[in-house]
């Protein structure tokens, strides 16, 4: 009849590190209600807008010459700039990361200089430098070369504001790695061609798409320094944020949030993908300490 | 091959880390660089590799003149004291790596590589890991793998940086056995590098002891313990007891009062007296040089260690001695001792 208190378990309760229920609650009620409001909502309103008249307006908008070209204008800048920015920011992160030199330290403040300044003031300097009463401009003039205004201004003013992305998600990594696989490649006798793609390149690659990702979504979806170099000349140099903002002034709502709803997929996607790469980064993180 | 190390000079900034450095390695020798944190070792064996250059000097292999050459082109094999395995391959890939990268006009094909591996793998008894990846294994496999990976390369010298430092004092012993017998099959040159004197003693055929950038001494085991050539080596090696006296008239003092052994014809002046803990023999008080009381006695194994007051130094002065067990000792025991034996250099400074 009597049980033996002894064998019976109860789990430990771990008050000292949980609130009551109903603070619980409440916490989480008001951070899940926070993002709901500021990230989900809008997020509602562009896609609920971009289909207000039906699929049909949707795709109409989408297919616009000015739409399909703003879209042909951002990817190519995007490809432009994303490759210009992952050869760079290897290269920056491998210097830094491996060799000690003079002035380090003030490379890693330069690299980082682009986040520090607001956009506008990163087109603005392109205007000074390539605009008609900048600092090359008459020489551009006499030659007939267009930057600003062009394509090229674009790209320019793109690669300077993203250009911290690939070299940052380095440059901790390779830090971290040290040098002794490449000395042992060496040693084994590779050169130095087969040491960066036989060992240090496999040993980045998430890194390096991780910083990729987040550079190729900032190209994407850059507007202060791409609105002052741009010129705004429709259908030729307006990326997608630069038309979605015509088209919203223009009174042209369905496709306005038509692009605008491209660009919230991109977000959709990079995040994803950003998640994803995190946790192989994590796991690579875990077998290096090991 | 032989090694030959001329004049060897580096520094990092104000710091020298090689001073004026000789040596010579015969060939098929296993050699032990030992030295404390700083003394140099690892920049010698680094420089050797061809993974650092000397301010000045020269280094050459088998009389030819290795320092405009490569790491690459030296063919020398280096094991990492991390091992520096190449995460992302397999253990089979990491030592088919120095025989995937060569030229493609000497590159074996794949049938040979694959036999190779196997034999390496075979070498080193871990072809059942070919499959794994680094962070699978153990330490001490990652050990084994690293040496297979340089072996591969058939390299001319073999260069070990702490091989066993980052493994456990058990997996440590007996990788320092099998590391003898392989050096034993496979008799290639071979340099590896030690701050644990038990380490250098027990594998190494010769071992050079390093101290600041310099060569105290070079000298099979038994030379180096038995007869340290500096103070540096006499204290690193061993645990010894020392003494600080003064030589005056053929005789030793410590602290004004004249110690019963001969000065063995030692310069007069301020000197540092050496003995090892176990040559030093304990008798009852009156009865030998240096008199002390027993104030402490721990029993460790065979031994038993007995820490003695010296009577007469100038300030009070403890030594930790080893005596037998079967010789009772007691805390309080007033007692007498007797260097057995005793080394007597000039006091630095």
């Amino acid at each position: 009849m009597n049980q033996p208190q002894a064998f019976t378990y109860t789990p430990p309760r771990d008050d000292v590190h949980t609130e009551p229920g109903a603070i619980r609650f409440v916490i989480v009620a008001l951070a899940v209600l926070f993002l709901l409001i500021f990230v989900v909502l809008p997020l509602v309103v562009v896609f609920a807008s971009a289909f207000s008249k039906g699929v049909m307006a949707y795709v109409a908008a989408l297919g616009e010459p000015e739409a399909l070209s703003a879209i042909r204008l951002t990817l190519l800048v995007a490809a432009i700039s994303v490759s210009l920015n992952l050869v760079s920011g290897v290269i920056a992160a491998w210097a830094i990361a491996k060799f000690d030199f003079a002035g380090k330290t003030f490379l890693i403040t330069l690299i980082d200089l682009p986040f520090s300044v607001s956009p506008v003031i990163s087109g603005l300097v392109f205007v000074l430098l390539f605009g008609a009463q900048g600092f090359f401009g008459p020489w551009l003039q006499a030659h007939d070369i267009r930057i600003l205004f062009a394509l090229p201004g674009i790209a320019l003013a793109t690669i300077f504001v993203t250009f911290p992305f690939v070299a940052r998600a380095l440059i901790p990594l390779m830090q971290e790695q040290g040098t002794q696989e490449e000395e042992a490649a060496i040693s084994l006798g590779a050169s130095g061609l087969q040491t960066f793609f036989r060992v240090t390149l496999p040993n980045i690659k998430w890194g390096l798409l991780y910083g990729v990702l987040l550079c190729n979504a900032r190209a994407m979806g850059e507007f202060g320094a791409v609105s002052v170099v741009s010129g705004h000349i429709r259908g030729e140099t307006n990326t997608m944020p630069l038309l979605v903002e015509i088209l919203y002034n223009e009174y042209q709502f369905v496709a306005s949030f038509a692009i605008a709803s491209l660009l919230a997929m991109l977000a959709l996607i990079t995040l994803v993908a950003k998640t994803v790469l995190e946790r192989r980064l994590d796991e690579g993180q875990v077998v290096s300490d090991d | 091959m032989t090694i030959e190390v001329k004049n060897l000079t580096k520094k990092f900034g104000d710091f020298a880390a090689l001073d004026n450095v000789d040596l010579k390695v015969a060939d098929g020798e296993l050699l032990a660089l030992l030295g404390p944190s700083g003394s140099g070792k690892t920049t010698l064996l680094r420089i050797i590799a061809g993974l650092d250059w000397p301010d000045s000097g020269e280094v050459s292999f088998g009389g030819e003149n290795v320092l405009s050459r490569s790491a690459g082109e030296r063919h020398v094999g280096f094991v990492f004291q991390h091992y520096a395995l190449f995460r992302h391959m397999t253990v089979f890939e990491n030592v088919a790596f120095g025989l995937r990268v060569q030229p493609r006009a000497i590159r074996k094909d794949e049938a040979a590589i694959r036999a190779r591996v196997k034999e390496l793998l075979d070498l080193v008894q871990l072809d059942w890991l070919s499959d794994r990846y680094p962070n699978q294994l153990s330490g001490g496999q990652r050990q084994r793998i690293a040496l297979a990976r340089a072996l591969a390369i058939e390299p001319r010298i073999l260069l070990l940086d702490e091989p066993f430092g980052a493994l456990d004092a058990k997996v440590r012993k007996e990788l320092r056995q099998w590391l003898r017998s392989l050096h034993q099959e496979i008799h290639v040159t071979s340099i590896f590098v030690t701050h644990d004197q038990e380490e250098a003693l027990e594998v190494a055929n010769r071992v050079v002891v390093m101290d600041k950038g310099r060569i105290e001494q070079v000298g099979t085991p038994g030379e180096v313990y038995d007869n340290p050539a500096t103070a540096f080596v006499h204290g690193f090696i061993g645990e010894s007891i020392v003494l600080p006296v003064e030589v005056r008239d053929g005789g030793v003092q410590l602290g004004g009062k004249a110690l019963n052994i001969a000065a063995n014809g030692y310069a007069p002046g301020a000197a540092k007296l050496f003995i090892r803990r176990h040559d030093m023999q304990i008798g009852p008080a009156g009865s030998g040089a240096l008199e002390g009381s027993v104030q402490h006695v721990r029993t460790f194994g065979p031994i038993q260690r007995a820490e003695v007051a010296l009577c007469g130094a100038a300030e009070k002065t403890v030594i930790e001695i080893d005596a037998p067990r079967d010789r009772e000792l007691h805390a309080g025991d007033a007692v007498s001792l007797q260097p057995r034996r005793y080394r007597i250099f000039a006091a630095q400074e």
